[in-house]
């Protein structure tokens, strides 16, 4: 297996795009990524692209297809495929690339992901984020992504006695470093208090402990050894640990609503690849679609004690200045979810942090940043290790 | 929903019929074609159970959304029951306010409507706890 290196980044803004379409999006996270590496789009030999929603967002799909065309590679006629893993769909089309070119078989390949919610009804939007969910087991029943969220947050408050502002204090931390990121939905800064009061989405939840549906973009250019030694980047970003895993589907098939089982082993796998172990990563992006998915995250992989994250973070850790910083992009809570981009998104905060270039939000001597997307309430998780080599 | 996408499920939904494994004698709801654990010698030897209709609930919580399907419903209580044959279930409660319900009461699946007209034109049943004490 080859070392696979991150040459290239490019992201829009998170939020709402009126005025931009999916594809508009996409190509102008890519054009920037393909500028920033500085390469002639003819050296891209492959496309991975994730999505999640476009079939039922703007009834398109063949999204690789789209992405090709559009980004003016379909000229060179290269394989562009679409990734769909749900709200992990960005982090499984990474996931992809970087076996293409761990095994050899391409030098340079673009991974992009794109999501644009926007041009649906705010119902619809309720609908086709929770597609990733059981349709059959679930949905039917009324179980919603943000309802069986709310479930594993009662159990989680029942079982470890966890406070409900301890579980408010990760929106807090997310929209703290978010009001420092240009590329984030929302800029605010909020209080415990703004996130218990708010309108109730499914009790104990309400709307600010949720991720937005955003629209958005965000493209990574991996590549060889060989083919970062011609373009001379100047930090030279390795992709030390990839790896995916699955878990049940739905909620009610796990024996322990609170274990994460494809988080913690797409999470032991990644470090254990990258030589390295959770105590030497300085910046972690959890997936917080909403605040327990973010908490659960981190206590499975070993960065805080069971039922403890909420406590742990009230005393400062996870922000930007303590040990291990949590989500400096503003997770998905602030920076948004635009959920084929969300997992390359993470990335691509975790690149500028290790570049040095993220200059308010700036982590000291970042040097290792640990990214994990997931999709609806732990079904599939992609975590990724980043080292400066 | 089309009408064979809703009622390839009647039986399952109906009577809860779930499957269990011959070899390491796991039950699951819904029901598998495999088991997960013993994987190649169960196949094609799972056996239909009826799961028992008795449980408690093990998480709960109302949901406020605006979903189409449902938002004529809203608030509703959503929960998942640890069901006394051991599987979870996760469904709707009704016939109870959401201040009367805790974490371990008792509660019974009852057949009842799901969802008013759907797009195709079915009024979807299916079932739904109730309090059982
Ligand atoms: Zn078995």
């Amino acid at each position: 297996m080859r070392d696979v290196y991150i040459i290239g980044i490019g992201q829009t803004k998170y939020g709402e795009h009126w005025e931009k379409s999916l594809r508009a999006l996409v190509v102008e996270a890519g054009l920037k990524a393909i500028e920033d590496a500085n390469i002639y789009s003819k050296e891209i030999q492959a496309i991975f692209g994730g999505n999640m929603s476009a079939g039922s967002t703007i009834y398109q799909d063949n999204i690789g297809s789209l992405i090709s065309d559009f980004s003016g590679l379909s000229v060179n006629r290269i394989p562009a495929m679409r990734i769909e893993n749900g709200s992990a769909s960005g982090g499984a089309a990474v996931h992809a690339g970087f076996v293409s070119v761990a095994s050899g078989f391409y030098d340079t390949v673009l991974v992009g992901g794109v999501e644009k919610l926007t041009d649906v009804s705010m119902e619809d939007q309720a609908e086709i984020v929770s597609g990733e969910v059981d349709q059959e087991w679930e949905l039917f029943n009324g179980g919603t992504l943000a309802g069986l969220q709310a479930l594993m947050a009662r159990r989680y408050m029942h079982e470890y006695g966890a406070k409900r502002e301890e579980i408010a204090m990760l929106p807090v931390l997310s929209h703290e470093h978010g009001s420092e990121n240009p590329y984030a939905h929302f800029r605010n800064r909020i209080k415990v208090e703004d996130v218990i009061n708010a309108t109730m989405v499914a009790d104990p939840l309400t709307m600010l402990d949720m991720a937005p549906a955003s629209d958005g973009a965000a493209v990574l250019i991996l590549a060889s050894e060989e083919k970062v030694r011609q373009i001379k980047p100047e930090v030279k970003i390795k992709i030390s640990g990839s790896a995916m895993s699955s878990d049940f589907m739905s909620l009610q098939s796990r024996e322990n609503l609170l274990e994460l089982k494809a988080v913690r082993d797409s999470t032991e796998k990644a470090l254990k690849m990258s030589k390295s172990d959770i105590k030497r990563v300085k910046i972690v992006e959890t997936h917080d679609s909403s605040s327990i998915m973010g908490l659960l995250i981190l206590e499975e992989i070993g960065l805080f004690p069971k039922g403890k994250a909420g406590k742990y973070l009230e005393e400062g850790y996870g922000h930007k200045d303590s040990r291990v910083a949590i989500n400096t992009s503003g997770g998905l809570k602030a920076k948004g979810h635009p959920m084929g981009a969300t997992g390359i998104g993470q990335i691509v905060e975790s690149v500028i942090q290790l570049r040095g270039k993220a200059e308010k939000r700036q982590v000291h001597n970042a040097d290792m940043a640990l990214a994990i997307n997931v999709a609806g309430t732990g079904s599939a998780s992609i975590s990724h290790v980043l080292e400066v080599v | 929903m089309t009408i064979p996408r809703y009622w390839r499920e009647f039986q399952h939904r109906y009577r809860l019929i779930g499957t269990k494994c011959p070899k390491c004698g796991r039950i699951y709801f819904p029901p598998r074609e495999v088991c997960p654990y013993c994987h190649r010698e169960s196949i094609g030897k799972m056996q239909k159970v009826e799961i028992k209709n008795t449980g408690k609930v093990y998480s709960y919580t109302v949901i406020h959304q605006d979903v189409p399907d449902f938002k004529f419903l809203k608030p509703y209580l959503f929960i998942i029951a640890e069901m006394d044959s051991g599987v979870k279930v996760s469904g709707q409660l009704v016939d109870v306010s959401p201040e009367d319900v805790r974490i371990g009461m008792p509660v019974r699946i009852s057949f009842r409507r799901i969802r008013e007209e759907d797009r195709a034109g079915i009024i979807e049943y299916g079932y739904k706890f109730i309090p059982d004490e």
